[in-house]
């Protein structure tokens, strides 16, 4: 027996069918182009970034080795820095003000103080290009571009930064190994280390952390020189980050980023898929007489199948390389979309691999899609030849295999999605989360036509009627149209609403007489001038909370040292060694509830013990409950206390939380700084606070809500614009699919309207049922989508954001209003010419 | 060559059949034994075809008469396996349809069978010659064009070799599909109306060509038609009324007995 793609006639065949019908075809399988040239930039991308990432590896860090400490190195530090030896750079970061005197506005940044010639690997970018050197050698500072931009400041402008004025130097425009992205929340400022001290910034509480950068010789073994100084590392509390961390976590996060663009490309990919089957089940209905003939002289059923079964590979095969083509294109686009992300530069080149895997897959999914219609071929009887009563153009044989082709594409679906997320609880959910939004499309979408035809609104006019009437008639394209254009819909109007959503959580935490400016960093010799600053300006102090930072020495009566020795029991680390910023008062406050124990507000006498209440996710990492006893080690002095109460917190309201909160009249003699919130609720008085308050203490910083909004709105409006051009293809390929559907259509609606116009119909008649038609087309679809989008922005901000859901009208009515409009727009472009022609030659005119 | 009729042949030895001698000549060439074909419509049966028999010689030729709605086309779609009958069976050039899968019809079709119909059937995408060639194509046989050309020289259409059935007028359409019907050397021939679309002066040109390709060839005839006086060309007139035989004469007979 023969493989019935082995046999030349049906190869012969294909070709000579192609002949009349090529292009139309082609232009179906085109759907899947888009998807292909999604995957093809993305992948060729993928492999560019994961290059640029290995070959700029070292200046992804700057340095060959950098040790990191919250506090100053201590002096047996300094003592093993020394014996390293190598090229040395020290800095310090710390969040504080700056204020632009020229332009009299101030922002929190974060402030780098450098000394040496860091960065050793890759380099500072900064205009004037010299300002990168210059600026080291002098009261010069260099600022984040986009920072001089918002406050009009120029170079050589002055900018006080604590007591200090420094001259800018240079606008900073890349820093090797950040992204524009990290820098939206807090921009950088540099200056040299040596004038750190002459701001002042550096006080009690100030969280200060140290750098020192290294540069070896090419004999020193830097995994070596780590293991030798791990025992002083650890009770140091040290942590280093070699070239091989850095270049391993942003692999990770840049691997994720890959991934999920091309998850999104793939569905684009799927949607084409959709419109393949939708076309070559059209075509298959129009060649049911050619096919019967066939089997009338002999051709066996599989011969049959196999015709247009090479006719769908091939076509899928072109439409695959006209994607590669486009996406090799497209690829020269992606790193500007991209470039908020990347920390590295990323250079041209044609992936060879993502240019197989394109074909692959455009292939793949090409005769996936298009074997399901095509099994009906089998089915076609030879007597459709002989008499046309037999002809069944509705119900096309049902072939129990193809629930076989349903398993084989939902398996080959997720089998993409899991070997791209490598995680099957991912990819399965991803696959699963796609493969539900189609089906509701599609249920949907069967719904409505169901409820049109029963529901038809007979008193309607002739044309309105005909046209709805379009949507439910044999051969009509509504589930497609809908899946195609509601998908579409869907994704970009989820985008919308998260994003607004997520906007509103921010900005409602600010609202109401909720605080919106918090002043921290304020020593307690502040405190009182502060209060007066805020009184003076008729704004409320609504709290004004004492920080105390320390660490904890011991759970139960082990140190922390000897529970991080012992194995795992889920507990976590970061919760044993870090620095605790705790407060003290009697009572909890509104954004906390009290799950376990009993609140204690206040200590009685020096002799009572001390109960203090543990926010309940450190307390789960702690691995503590009420009644378990805890040693802080409060500036050098032991505090000796017992779990009291596990608290719940909110920690998206704007106003300081706590993990660990005491009882009145323990801390208040422990050295301690201050927070103080107030409610400005002009932009206005903001600005006149900050003003009063950065000149008068420059140590002391403030956050008002309009920063955190603005700095939430940027990351936001970077992550969606990626995120939305990659929705871009998936919305190009619904509207390819769609005109694919309405070109199908064509020549069924050129006999129509032939006969319409010869029974009497006149041109703007038949122009306005076919404008109705695709008016109603349109505007389900986007309902559908619509409706959709609004049911997932639900969920998502519901179970995964866990925020209110807001639902915003005016990007819903602008989606319709788009989608209604781009449907009509097309359904009349590529109808056009059916009505220009007399109705003789149309009735003439073959297929 | 197609690997299903391959798997056929095997198993009805059509070949072997053919080799057997003269006795094969006595053998008839369409054997059909109390055929019945019903149709379900919603509640109702439908009984389209009751209870016929009807044996045909080879080299003979019989047309099938009568009103619409009395079977002729149901009859004919069984005869040549593109059905399946209700009960009763189909012997075929010796084979017995009733056991063959679809494929093994179509392969039986493909070596015994040629086809004309009232509405011709060329395959719209394909030229004149390409049509032709199709139904030896099939059998993976080479050189077929040359074959085909003189067939559709003998149709007198050799100069529209490359037209597309939409560039021919329907009496030369048909006359594509004459030549297609005899293509494969058939032992039977079923024509459905074969000049129903055709107005009388290309009937009758039609006509001519089907009975002198038929009598060139010694192929079966069996042809469905309303037309009396086309029936009259042939040696033996079935009439079919109510899905039963209502008459069967036998015009070589009668026209024998009027010689004598």
């Amino acid at each position: 027996m023969k493989f019935p793609l082995l046999d030349d006639w049906a190869w012969k065949m294909a070709w000579r069918e192609s002949r009349a019908t090529g292009k139309r075809l082609f232009l179906f399988v085109s759907s899947i182009t888009l998807g292909v040239a999604a995957l093809v930039a993305i992948g060729s991308f993928g492999q560019n970034l994961e290059r640029a990432v290995q070959e700029q590896a070292k200046s992804l860090l700057g340095a060959d080795l950098v040790i990191t400490n919250r506090q100053l190195f201590s002096e047996e530090t300094e003592a093993l820095f020394r014996s390293w030896g190598g090229e040395q750079s020290r800095e310090a970061r710390l969040a504080s003000m700056v204020y632009f005197p020229e332009s009299d506005g101030s922002r929190l940044v974060e402030i780098r103080a450098l000394e040496g010639d860091f960065p050793y690997y890759g380099e500072l970018v900064t205009l004037p290009a010299e300002a990168a050197q210059r600026f080291r050698e002098g009261p010069y500072a260099l600022v984040d571009e986009r920072m001089m931009l918002q406050f009009e400041v120029e170079v050589g402008d002055p900018v006080k930064i604590g007591v200090f004025q420094f001259t800018v130097a240079g606008k900073l425009q890349r820093i090797p190994g950040e992204t524009m992205t990290e820098t939206l929340v807090a921009p950088r400022v540099y200056i040299p280390l040596s004038y750190l001290s002459r701001t002042d910034l550096v006080q009690f509480g100030s969280r200060v952390s140290y750098r020192n950068a290294f540069r070896f010789g090419p004999m020193t073994e830097v995994e070596q020189l780590l293991e030798e100084a791990e025992p002083h590392m650890e009770t140091q509390r040290l942590r280093s980050v070699t070239v091989e961390d850095r270049q391993r976590r942003l692999g990770r996060s840049m691997e994720n980023l890959y991934r999920f663009l091309s998850l999104v490309g793939f569905i684009a990919l799927v949607l084409g898929g959709i419109g393949v089957a939708s076309a070559i089940h059209i075509h298959i209905k129009q060649k049911l007489n050619t096919v019967a003939i066939l089997r009338c002289l002999g051709a066996s059923a599989g011969q049959a199948s196999t015709i247009y079964l090479i006719q769908a590979a091939l076509m899928s095969l072109a439409g695959a390389a006209v994607g590669v083509l486009l996406g090799i294109g497209l690829q020269a686009l992606m790193p500007p979309v991209l470039s908020n992300f990347l920390p590295v530069v990323i250079s041209f080149e044609v992936s060879w691999g993502a240019v197989g895997q394109g074909l692959a897959m455009g292939l793949g999914i090409g005769l996936l899609f298009a074997v399901l219609p095509l099994l009906t071929v089998r089915r076609i009887s030879p007597l459709l030849a002989l008499r046309f009563s037999y002809e069944q153009e509705d119900s096309l044989p049902r072939e129990p295999l193809r629930w076989l082709v349903y398993g084989l594409i939902v398996a080959a679906i997720c089998l993409f999605a899991v070997s791209r997320t490598q995680s099957w609880t991912q990819g399965l959910a991803f696959a699963g989360g796609t493969l539900a939004v189609f089906l509701l499309l599609v249920a949907v979408a069967s719904l409505i036509t169901v409820l049109v035809k029963r529901y038809f609104p007979d008193s309607w006019s002739y044309v309105w009627r005909q046209g709805l009437a379009n949507l439910y008639r044999p051969n009509n394209q509504t589930i497609v149209v809908m899946l195609a254009l509601g998908l579409g819909t869907f994704l970009i109007t989820t985008l919308f609403l998260i994003q607004s959503t997520l906007l509103n959580a921010v900005s409602l935490a600010g609202s109401g007489d909720r605080p919106d400016m918090v002043l921290f960093d304020i020593q307690s010799d502040q405190r009182e001038e502060i209060l007066q600053i805020v009184r003076s300006l008729d704004l409320p102090t609504q709290q004004d909370v004492p920080i105390v930072t320390m660490r904890l020495a011991s759970v139960n009566g082990r140190t922390v040292q000897e529970i991080s020795e012992e194995p795992e029991r889920g507990r976590r680390d970061w919760a044993l060694f870090r620095e605790y910023r705790s407060t003290y008062r009697e009572s909890l406050i509104d954004s906390e509830e009290l799950l376990a124990g009993e609140w204690y507000g206040r200590v009685g006498s020096p002799s009572d013990k001390i109960r203090i209440s543990l926010e309940q996710g450190i307390a789960r990492d702690l691995g503590v409950s009420p009644g378990d006893q805890l040693v802080f080690d409060v500036q050098g002095r032991p505090v000796e206390t017992e779990v009291g109460s596990i608290r719940k917190v909110d920690w998206e309201r704007m106003q300081t939380n706590f993990f660990v909160v005491f009882p009145v009249g323990v801390l208040e003699d422990a050295p301690q700084f201050h927070v103080l919130m107030t409610q400005v609720r002009s932009a206005e008085t903001s600005a006149q606070l900050q003003r009063t308050v950065v000149q008068q203490f420059p140590n002391v910083s403030t956050i008002d809500m309009a920063l955190v909004l603005e700095t939430v709105d940027a990351v936001l409006d970077n992550i969606t614009f990626v995120i939305r051009t990659m929705a871009l293809f998936s919305i190009i390929t619904g509207l390819v699919v769609l005109v694919g559907a309405v070109i199908s259509s064509r020549y069924q609606r050129i006999r129509e309207s032939v006969l319409l116009r010869t029974l009497g119909a006149s041109r703007i008649q038949i122009r306005k049922i076919m404008a109705i038609e695709y008016l109603f087309l349109g505007f389900f679809a986007a309902v559908t989508g619509l409706f959709l989008a609004i049911l997932s922005s639900w969920a998502l901000s519901y179970f995964f954001f866990e925020t209110e859901f807001i639902m915003e009208l005016q990007p819903v009515v602008i989606v319709l209003c788009v989608v209604v409009g781009l449907t009509m727009l097309i359904g009349a472009v590529s109808s056009r010419g059916l009505t220009n022609r007399p109705p003789l030659e149309s009735l003439r005119a073959e297929v | 060559m197609s690997g299903l009729r391959h798997f056929a042949s095997v198993k009805v030895p059509i070949r072997a059949q053919h080799e057997d001698g003269i006795l094969l000549m006595e053998k008839p060439v369409l054997e059909v034994k109390e055929l019945t074909r019903t149709y379900r419509s919603g509640e109702r049966t439908l009984t389209v075809l009751d209870s016929v028999s009807l044996t045909l010689n080879p080299g003979s030729s019989c047309a099938v008469v009568g009103p619409s709605g009395s079977g002729k086309t149901t009859l004919l779609g069984l005869c040549a396996g593109l059905d399946r009958p209700t009960s009763g069976s189909v012997l075929l050039d010796g084979v017995l349809l009733d056991p063959l899968d679809e494929d093994q019809l179509a392969a039986v079709r493909s070596e015994s069978v040629g086809f004309v119909f009232q509405t011709f059937q060329l395959i719209p995408t394909l030229t004149a010659l390409e049509n032709v060639v199709v139904p030896i194509e099939l059998r993976a046989e080479t050189r077929v064009r040359s074959r085909a050309r003189e067939l559709l020289d003998q149709v007198g259409l050799g100069d529209r070799l490359n037209h597309y059935p939409s560039q021919l007028s329907g009496g030369e359409q048909q006359r594509v599909s004459l030549a297609r019907a005899f293509i494969n050397q058939p032992k039977i021939l079923f024509a459905d109306e074969p000049t129903g679309n055709l107005d009388a002066e290309t009937s009758e040109r039609v006509t001519e060509l089907l009975f002198e390709l038929n009598a060139a060839a010694a192929t079966t005839l069996v042809l469905v038609t309303h037309d009396l006086e086309l029936a009259q060309r042939t040696q033996r007139i079935v009439e079919l009324k109510k899905g039963t035989i209502h008459s069967d004469q036998d015009l070589l007979l009668k026209s024998k007995d009027l010689a004598l």
